[in-house]
């Protein structure tokens, strides 16, 4: 699972979606992978405002990289510094959790990641 | 200037809605002049030429565009059309190396017909070679005659077109992603055409990201892969997205057509119990639900708690272990069907589109009726008719929020309220229902 889907994604338990501690996930006994893609900055252009920037903050510490800036760089800011965007591509699309677990912070729910492929399915308790 | 839009003769409820979609997603000033359900012709208006070959490079229902150059009636008609149309085009052309073309529909000639009729076309002064396998221009007469023309004897067609051919269309494509040659799929794979005929209405393009939200063994998301959208995908079963691994997989199928730019993800999810935030995220959201035929549509949960609290038990202990199942319990189609809407109005990005597949009706002719939802306007209901039932493309556009009517939206809520929420797959899911009674098929 990529990190930008981490982004995109938080505790599937309905009542956990309104709690804050629910986003993001956070991964547990991961083994990550990077898998080199293309750069496509059109699409990083375009999903930048759609991105919990906060929550990608905490991620990409949990993960081990680097500590992001306060805040998002804006469009112009990635079309003008090549760095900028190829290490935005690099966090969000180029590295994946291919084995672990997404742990819920609110209900502390756990969610299985196998072969990059996340279950989010729940047991009857908790639908 | 007007153009000459020549369409495959097949899934003729889909043709208007893909090409408005490629004027879409293409930002081109698109009017369609003269169509007809019945003819695989149509005449359109665009301020280019270059407007009409982007028009036409990704559709799949189209085969070609072409330059119109007079159309009528009858023959005198359209020479007369030609004649008035288009003689400051004649000098471009005078030494091209060029052949003519004739393309009757449900009408045919002799090849000596045919020649006579190019011949009355002899007054264009075209002086350079004809060349019939390496021509540069091509002008074709479109015909168009009366059904069963040739048996009933009728001697000339309905309306002529002459065109000059300009483009061909994506149609190549639907052989390049036939499910025949395809490493993975399932009984339910969507063909290789309605998939990538529903990413054009979904306006799946560069940039952009797809969600397919019933993903099995990914259609969708390899047609708007095709296309240049990141896709992502979700399924109950994950299994269906697994496959036997590598290349029997869904990712396998990214991997066979060199499409691994356009995988996102896939996870496994019940979309009723989906752990998507509600933002808007989605420029496209695409998806053939479970109509229920074969299996009652199912969803996360307990059709009965109270008389299976062990269940609950096994859930909470065993509930960790990698290899637990959790009970599904039924559930109704039109209920899916709203929580879809419910879930395109809050994921879809402003003027993003939701497209999935539904029946039509059961086998009685009770009409399904279609959802609707405050926040997304129809964009085109296109209808697939197979020899029992048929099924229908729908597309939705998210409305801007400052366009959504707040009574509207009072009145939906106020509504999802009372919707009952009963238990057995047949009560809930008037398809199945009809199917079966109407089929008599096993089960
Ligand atoms: C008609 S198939 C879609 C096939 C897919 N378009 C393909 O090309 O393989 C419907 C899919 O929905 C899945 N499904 C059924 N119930 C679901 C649910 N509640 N949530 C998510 N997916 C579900 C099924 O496992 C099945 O793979």
């Amino acid at each position: 699972m990529k990190v930008l889907t981490l982004n995109f994604l938080t505790c599937a338990v309905k009542a956990c979606k309104s709690s804050p501690a629910s986003h993001p996930l956070h991964p547990k006994d991961a083994e990550l992978v990077q898998d080199e893609l293309e750069v496509n900055p059109d699409m990083i252009v375009n999903v930048l405002p759609r991105l919990d920037w906060t929550a990608l903050r905490t991620t990409s510490s949990e993960l081990g990289f680097p500590p992001l800036p306060d805040q998002p760089p804006t469009a112009e800011e990635l079309e003008a510094d090549d760095k900028k965007l190829k290490d935005l591509h690099h966090l969000l699309l180029e590295t994946s959790i291919s084995e672990g677990k997404l742990v819920c912070g609110n209900c502390g729910h756990e969610y299985a990641v196998k072969e990059g492929i996340a279950n989010f399915l729940l047991p009857s308790h908790l639908v | 200037m007007e153009f000459i839009i020549k369409f495959a003769q097949t899934h003729e409820t889909f043709r208007v809605a893909e090409i408005e979609s490629l004027a879409v997603v293409e930002k081109l000033d698109l009017k369609i002049i003269e169509y007809d359900a019945d003819s695989p012709v149509c005449v359109v208006q665009l301020p280019s030429v270059e407007d009409a070959k982007r028009l036409i490079k990704r559709s799949i229902l189209a085969q070609s565009i072409h330059e119109l150059w007079g159309q009528g009636l009858t023959l005198d008609e359209l020479h007369e059309s030609v004649k008035k149309n288009t003689p400051h085009l004649w000098p471009q052309y005078k030494m091209a190396c060029f052949k003519f073309d004739m393309d009757a529909y449900r009408g045919a000639h002799t090849s000596k017909g045919r020649l006579a009729i190019i011949n009355t076309f002899s007054y264009l002064p075209f002086e350079g070679p004809i060349s019939l396998s390496k021509p540069n221009e091509v002008f074709t007469v479109f015909e168009q005659w009366k059904h069963n023309s040739v048996p009933l004897g009728i001697e000339f067609p309905d309306k002529i077109w002459m065109g000059r051919f300009l483009a061909n269309s994506a149609r190549d494509l639907v052989l390049k992603y036939d499910l025949k040659k395809r490493d993975y799929i399932s009984t339910t794979s969507m063909d290789s055409e309605l998939a990538l005929i529903t990413a054009n209405i979904s306006l799946a393009a560069p940039g952009k990201m797809f969600y397919d939200p019933f993903a099995g063994t990914g259609s969708f998301p390899i047609a708007c892969a095709h296309f240049g959208a990141m896709t992502w995908g979700s399924d109950i079963d994950g299994r269906s997205m697994r496959g036997d691994g590598a290349k029997k997989s869904l990712y396998g199928n990214f991997e066979q057509y060199g499409l691994r730019a356009g995988f996102g993800d896939v996870f496994t999810s019940d979309m009723t119990n989906s752990p998507m935030r509600r933002v808007p995220m989605w420029d496209g959201i695409v998806a053939d639900p479970p109509y229920g035929v074969r299996e009652g549509l199912r969803v996360l949960g307990l059709k009965d708690p109270e008389k299976t609290p062990w269940l609950i038990e096994a859930g909470i202990k065993k509930g960790k272990d990698p290899d637990y199942v959790p009970p599904k319990k039924p559930y109704s189609f039109l209920a899916m069907l709203d929580d879809i809407l419910v879930f395109a109005s809050e994921t879809l990005v402003e003027n993003g589109r939701v497209s999935f597949w539904m029946p039509t009706a059961n086998d009685e002719d009770q009409e399904i009726p279609m959802p609707t939802h405050p926040c997304l306007e129809t964009v085109s209901v296109c209808v697939q008719a197979f020899y029992k039932w048929s099924r229908r493309l729908i597309t939705y556009r998210r409305i801007p929020n400052r366009e959504v009517s707040q009574a509207a939206l009072e009145a939906y809520a106020a509504r999802q309220k009372v919707v009952n929420t009963g238990t057995s797959a047949d009560d809930l899911n008037p398809f199945r229902n009809g199917y079966f009674k109407g089929f008599k098929t096993d089960e």
